[in-house]
């Protein structure tokens, strides 16, 4: 392998997991409310298509400023994700619908969303062809001098600005979940839901925050793959979908640490586009090779279960509805 | 309670009901929810595409049973998807959640598929029973390690499916690129297309709804065998008992960690058949496809129906119907196919929320709760 082949490896496995981490990270705040949200591919399709919109209705009012298109699809990302998460938020807790079984839905729902209008936001105004938001995905991809600058400043500052992002966001949930007081009751919410109540802890409010806010960080995920990874385009080939599901295994991975998800992912990332530089894998061989971060993932969940060490497990009331009369 | 709140009653306070509410009260509440969904998703549409809701109901209906054809591969579909869900049962009354239905289809499809391709020559009904025995092993297969590491380590089984699902989606791809016909394709392309070796016969053969056969009868046996082996076995009981509880299965001397493991197996089988189902009687080939989401969509399914066999009939072709309707409202007005998902997920979010109401009942401020 030569050292440009490398970086390209690199570059693109940091691209790639800076998608499942978004993803990953926002998982990791609703499953340490005790929810296990299994709508986080929908939630990352929501997040990518509602970015998508934004975009697209301003580059095609004829806006032509980067910076406002970017402005204008980070929120509606956020609000399409957050939205989404309330919906999932508001049957598992207050209607008490099973979680898995919500989960599934949102997914469903949320890549039906996401491909319908992905597909026909251009007949819809009128147009025709391959969506496209160039104005946008260029403030998004862009990045500074420093990323021309050696091989070091290709690795470290190459990226748009939502791979720092990305990175900042799982420092600061660390930093949260262990060092703040919310954190702390948040903590204490999905391990024992029960006992947070009697201390007089909110239990529905703070899961409806973390549920809320989580899905926006996760969406966030599917916004950079939209407007980042593959530059402002839209394909309705189910990418999303089983980027999603990686994040939710990245989770696993990472026992449920926002900072064990920065390098887990660059892993996965890595694992995930090495394929490309093994020398004499065959086509059949090399779908072989693609299982790779499935089956690490795998081995990491029975490892986990294996050693039962106390600080690796997931919390202890995830995936139970919570109802105080039911005790 | 916090100090805004002390002293009076929230305006809303909700409770457990004491006694379950009688069958047409509780299906009753169903069914409005599944007609406030139809309401919403009508909504959704005319808002999207300023169509009239009741021209794009009738358009559904149209696509979903309009001409035999159609209805024969709706029937079809509803068999694929019921087969799974019947699968799925065991498994979540045992509240173990696989949610690797959709890994288990496709080895049993690619079982199936092998069988096809390899002992072409068998006389048809050896070949098929070799088919149907393969796809239940292999789905078996694909349920034993899952259910093994639950019984004796505990390992979180929604997780280890999941993961088992995309093990099972790259082994299709492998299975593709092996099989590739014609070479450079990238797919399969339908086998045995000239001796249709294999292939499901047909039970009412006009010629031309070539898909309805023996897909029928096979998927209602299977069906008929677990509603008898839920309700009247032994294994069923214990199903019964450890999803309601584990400590009170082990208290009653019924062996978990077995329980867990031959269920599992049995319903990876099943799924497994899904996948002979769906190959053998329906596209006549394998793709990374063949379980297209229904190894999900199954598990609503199931739940929705309370892992009750015959409700489950009800409810696949509630949604394969939906699902085809909104297919023929893309094609109709020029919107695009995934419309079908969006409104399967809005109908499916009511019916999920109505469960809610036949469980709680809410207790307005001020009222007096019957004593």
């Amino acid at each position: 392998m030569t050292q440009a082949q490398l970086l390209t490896l690199i570059n693109s496995a940091i691209a790639f997991g800076t998608v499942i981490m978004l993803g990953a990270i926002g998982e990791i705040l609703i499953e340490k409310a005790g929810n296990l949200n299994l709508g986080i591919p929908g939630i990352m399709y929501l997040g990518g298509i509602g970015g998508m919109i934004a975009a697209f209705y301003y580059e095609l009012g004829g806006g032509a400023s980067p910076v406002v298109g970017l402005i204008l699809s980070f929120l509606c990302s956020l609000l399409f994700s957050a939205l989404g998460g309330l919906i999932y938020a508001f049957l598992t807790i207050t209607l008490r619908a099973n979680q898995n079984v919500t989960g599934l839905t949102l997914t469903i729902f949320g890549g039906g969303v996401a491909n319908f209008f992905g597909a026909s936001l251009n007949t819809l105004a009128g147009g025709v062809g391959q969506i496209s938001v160039p104005v946008t995905s260029s403030a998004y991809i862009a990045y500074t001098k420093l990323g021309y600058m050696g091989t070091i400043g290709k690795v470290l500052f190459a990226h748009g600005f939502m791979a720092y992002l990305a990175i900042l966001l799982a420092v600061a949930m660390r930093y949260f979940l262990n060092r703040t007081r919310p954190g702390l009751n948040l903590r204490a919410v999905g391990e024992n839901p029960g006992t947070a109540d009697a201390a007089g802890i909110n239990v529905t409010r703070y899961k409806y925050l973390a549920i809320i806010a989580g899905s926006a960080v996760a969406g966030l995920g599917g916004l950079f793959y939209t407007m980042d990874y593959i530059k402002g385009t839209w394909a309705n080939d189910g990418t999303i979908e089983g980027l999603g599901w990686l994040a939710v295994a990245l989770v696993i991975f990472a026992t449920w640490k926002p900072v064990g998800a920065i390098w887990g992912s660059y892993l996965f990332g890595f694992v995930y586009w090495a394929y490309l530089y093994i020398p004499g894998l065959s086509r059949r061989t090399l779908e072989l090779f693609k299982m790779l971060p499935y089956v690490i993932t795998l081995v990491v969940l029975i490892i986990v279960s294996l050693r039962k060490k106390r600080e690796n497990q997931p919390p202890a009331s995830l995936g139970l509805s919570y109802f105080r009369e039911e005790r | 309670m916090d100090k805004e709140h002390a002293g009076h009653e929230p305006l809303l306070r909700m409770s457990k009901r004491g006694e379950l509410l009688p069958a047409w009260k509780s299906w009753g509440i169903r069914l409005i929810a599944f007609f406030l969904s139809l309401v919403a998703s009508g909504l959704v549409i005319v808002l999207i595409s300023g169509l009239n809701p009741a021209a794009v109901f009738a358009t559904m209906l149209d696509g979903a049973v309009g001409t035999s054809k159609r209805m024969w591969v709706t029937i079809r579909d509803a068999m694929t998807l019921l087969c799974i869900a019947v699968g799925l049962a065991p498994a979540f009354k045992m509240r173990f959640w696989n949610i690797g239905a959709e890994g288990q289809i496709l080895v049993g499809a690619i079982a199936s598929a092998a069988c096809m391709i390899y002992f072409k020559n068998l006389p048809t009904p050896v070949l098929l029973l070799v088919m149907i025995v393969s796809s239940l092993i292999a789905g078996g297969i694909w349920g034993f390690f899952p259910g093994v590491f639950k019984a004796r380590w505990n390992t979180n089984e929604t997780l280890f499916t999941l993961m088992m699902n995309y093990i099972a989606i790259q082994l299709t791809s492998y299975f593709v690129a092996l099989w590739e016909n014609p070479f450079g394709s990238n797919s399969v392309g339908v086998i045995n297309s000239q001796t249709k070796a294999g292939w499901l016969p047909n039970l009412l053969s006009d010629g031309y709804n070539k898909d309805f056969g023996w897909n029928v009868i096979i998927v209602l046996t299977v069906t008929i065998i677990m509603y008898l082996y839920m309700n009247h076995s032994k294994h069923g009981y214990e199903i019964a008992v450890i999803g309601d509880s584990e400590n009170t299965a082990r208290y009653a001397g019924i062996r978990v960690n077995r329980a867990y493991v031959r269920t599992i197996v049995f319903s990876g089988a099943i799924c497994g058949l899904a996948g002979f189902v769906a190959v053998s009687g329906a596209s006549h080939t394998i793709s990374t496809s063949t379980a297209g989401g229904r190894g999900f969509t199954a598990i609503i399914v199931a739940w929705l129906a309370q892992f009750n066999s015959v409700v489950m009939v009800i409810f696949s072709f509630l949604l394969v119907f939906l699902q085809k309707g909104a297919q023929a409202i893309a094609s109709a007005y020029n919107l695009s196919q995934e419309v079908s998902e969006m409104i399967t997920g809005i109908i499916l979010f009511f019916l999920l929320g109505s469960e809610f109401f036949v469980n709680y009942t809410i207790h307005f401020r001020g009222k007096k709760v019957k004593a």
